[in-house]
């Protein structure tokens, strides 16, 4: 059979590192990039006789994802301890939530196709994050040694698992990119995915399109951008059908992807065996939480970017436009500040996603750090509005804006760019215009509408282009007829 | 409740311990008279017991997201069997 006879079945288990300043046990820092081992103290480093005492925030964080992933709040909820044996985890057991996580039953819609699809989510629950390992080899099979560095290890995580709704490659990226928009938007977690603050374990099997049964899948951990988990996919499908053609049987294991080489590659060996031996932690007391706490983070939720889309959709944008500004939280934010200021939301959608954004990525710079505010952005279109200046002048003002920080108003006055509105004054260069310029006018009252066109551009070249394109346009044909 | 030579064996290698025949056959025992001893417990009559996930009687106990000084890294290292350049050095895993 070919690729395409099978029907992929997927789940995917997404670990996200919470935006907390310190650990999860303990008052270490969770910044990124410390010197090796720096980041570290008795407790997280697992040394004998010391307690864990739960980050508070940690919580606060876990229950806001929960909501924004339509889950269940448990009431009461507790540690646990998982116990395997791997240098990066200095206490051989990873303090985790088994019986009793924190969410439960939630689920996320995605849109492939333009089909709208519910993907499930059977659980986010609290754990802490292991250390860092550094391979001597090109490959964790490859090396001979490893480095640890532990000023990971204890680091919020939250471990959100899919049920195995997914059913195909793009319906996988789409659920994550939709989960990762979401931890982003509700800053539960910076969601850096270069530095590995995200990261994606995908269990996947096939079976022949049309069965119902479940086929025998393997676990491809650690994978950190939508790129790998596409191709880890598109490989380990391809691996999968050999295997079931040749009349073999898939093996239930663990695997890791080799970027370099584009393979998925056996993590097994006779040491390990998935018997984690879960027991309630006794270091932790378990945790109740009452309804007033849900609600009071769930005030604190902002609009979700699905919300967004709508709301910006009903304001008059197309679908594209309003994906295009929610894509980045800070830009519909942008969008939303200076639509306070000036109403016309097609206008400054325009604007936002045009001139502005095509400044902001010529020159690097992100939303957050433009020199524009998105006030001084209302205030230039306000000034188009009311026919200070053109169109066109105010692409040329923008730019001035980025660069000198300065308000429209100011760079309008110190340049003298204001439109020229005034009826006597265009008046007087009109006539100029048409006295230089017999031929034309003789060929307009021909017939030959083009000639107008000439003579407006005569116009607004006499103006360096601050005519009033209207006035301009009314007067010329008053004179004209 | 019975412990087999082969569970001792199995809970064994997960813990990285190495045994002896006769210390399996040891440990055999001694597990079997432990649980002998706690069986004890599964003759009281629990039917009134709501099922208890801590045994301390407190909960909610957490701390503010405040940032402390970490553990110098010299003393970090201080008991690693093998230092390079900062890191832990570690064999071959698998």
């Amino acid at each position: 059979m070919s690729v395409n006879d099978y029907e992929m079945v997927c789940g995917v288990e997404v670990h996200a590192e919470l935006a907390t300043k310190t650990k999860i046990f303990c008052s270490c820092t969770t910044e990124f990039g410390g010197e090796q081992n720096t980041h570290v103290c008795p407790v997280c480093s697992g040394l004998p006789g010391v307690l864990p005492v739960l980050n508070r925030e940690v919580v606060n964080l876990a229950i806001k994802a929960g909501l924004a992933l339509n889950c269940e709040i448990a009431d009461y909820s507790k540690f646990d301890r998982k116990n395997y044996y791997y240098p990066d985890l200095p206490k051989n057991y990873q303090t985790s939530q088994f019986d009793l996580p924190i969410c439960k039953a939630g689920w996320l819609e995605i849109m492939v196709d333009e089909e709208k699809k519910r993907i499930g989510i059977t659980r986010a629950h609290m754990e802490e994050d292991a250390g860092k390992l550094v391979h001597s080899g090109e490959t964790i099979t490859s090396s001979m040694e490893s480095f640890v560095d532990y000023n990971r290890t204890g680091v919020p995580l939250l471990e959100i698992v899919s049920e195995p709704d997914m059913r195909s490659i793009p319906e996988v990226i789409a659920y994550l990119e939709q989960l990762v928009e979401i931890l982003e938007y509700t800053e539960v977690s910076d969601c850096k995915l270069e530095q590995g603050s995200v990261r994606f374990d995908v269990n996947v099997s096939i079976r022949p399109k049309g069965s119902s049964e479940f086929g025998i899948r393997s676990e491809i951990k650690n994978l950190n951008s939508y790129s790998s988990v596409r191709r880890c996919l598109e490989y380990e499908i391809e691996r999968q059908a050999k295997i079931l053609d040749e009349g073999e049987r898939v093996i239930q294991e663990t695997r890791t992807w080799d970027e370099g080489k584009g393979i998925t590659l056996s993590l097994r060996s006779k040491e390990e065996a998935h018997d984690y031996r879960y027991f309630p932690e006794p270091d932790l007391v378990p945790l109740v939480i009452d309804r007033e706490w849900v609600e009071r983070i769930s005030q604190t939720l902002p609009e979700l970017p699905v919300a967004r889309r709508a709301r910006f959709q009903s304001l008059g944008l197309s679908e594209y436009d309003a994906k295009v500004l929610t894509d980045s939280k800070d830009l519909a934010d942008f969008f939303d500040q200076a639509l306070i200021e000036y109403k016309d939301a097609k206008v400054l959608a325009n604007w936002v996603m045009g001139d502005f954004s095509r400044i902001l990525n010529a020159q690097q710079c992100a939303v957050g750090d433009s020199p524009i505010t998105p006030l001084q952005l209302a205030e230039l279109l306000k000034l188009i509005e009311k026919g200070t200046i053109s169109g066109k002048i105010a692409k040329s003002v923008i730019e001035d804006m980025y660069t000198t920080g300065k308000d429209a108003g100011t760079i309008i006055k110190e340049k003298g760019l204001a439109q020229i509105s005034d009826e006597g004054a265009l008046s007087g260069i009109i006539d100029g215009v048409l006295a230089a310029n017999p031929q034309s006018v003789e060929d307009y009252r021909a017939g030959k509408e083009r000639a107008l066109g000439f003579l407006v551009g005569q116009i607004m070249k006499a103006t360096k282009g601050q005519a009033n394109p209207g006035k301009v346009n009314q007067l010329l044909k008053g004179k004209l007829s | 409740m019975k412990i087999s030579r082969e569970e001792v064996e199995y809970v064994a290698m997960l813990a990285r311990l190495e045994l002896t025949a006769q210390e399996t056959e040891d440990y055999t025992g001694n597990l079997n008279s432990i649980l002998e001893y706690a069986g004890i417990l599964e003759k009281l009559d629990t039917s009134e017991v709501l099922p208890t996930a801590h045994a301390v009687p407190l909960h909610n106990v957490m701390r503010e997201d405040v940032v402390k000084s970490s553990m110098d890294a010299a003393k970090v290292l201080a008991n690693a069997p093998d230092v390079e350049n900062g890191f832990f050095k570690v064999p071959k895993i698998v």
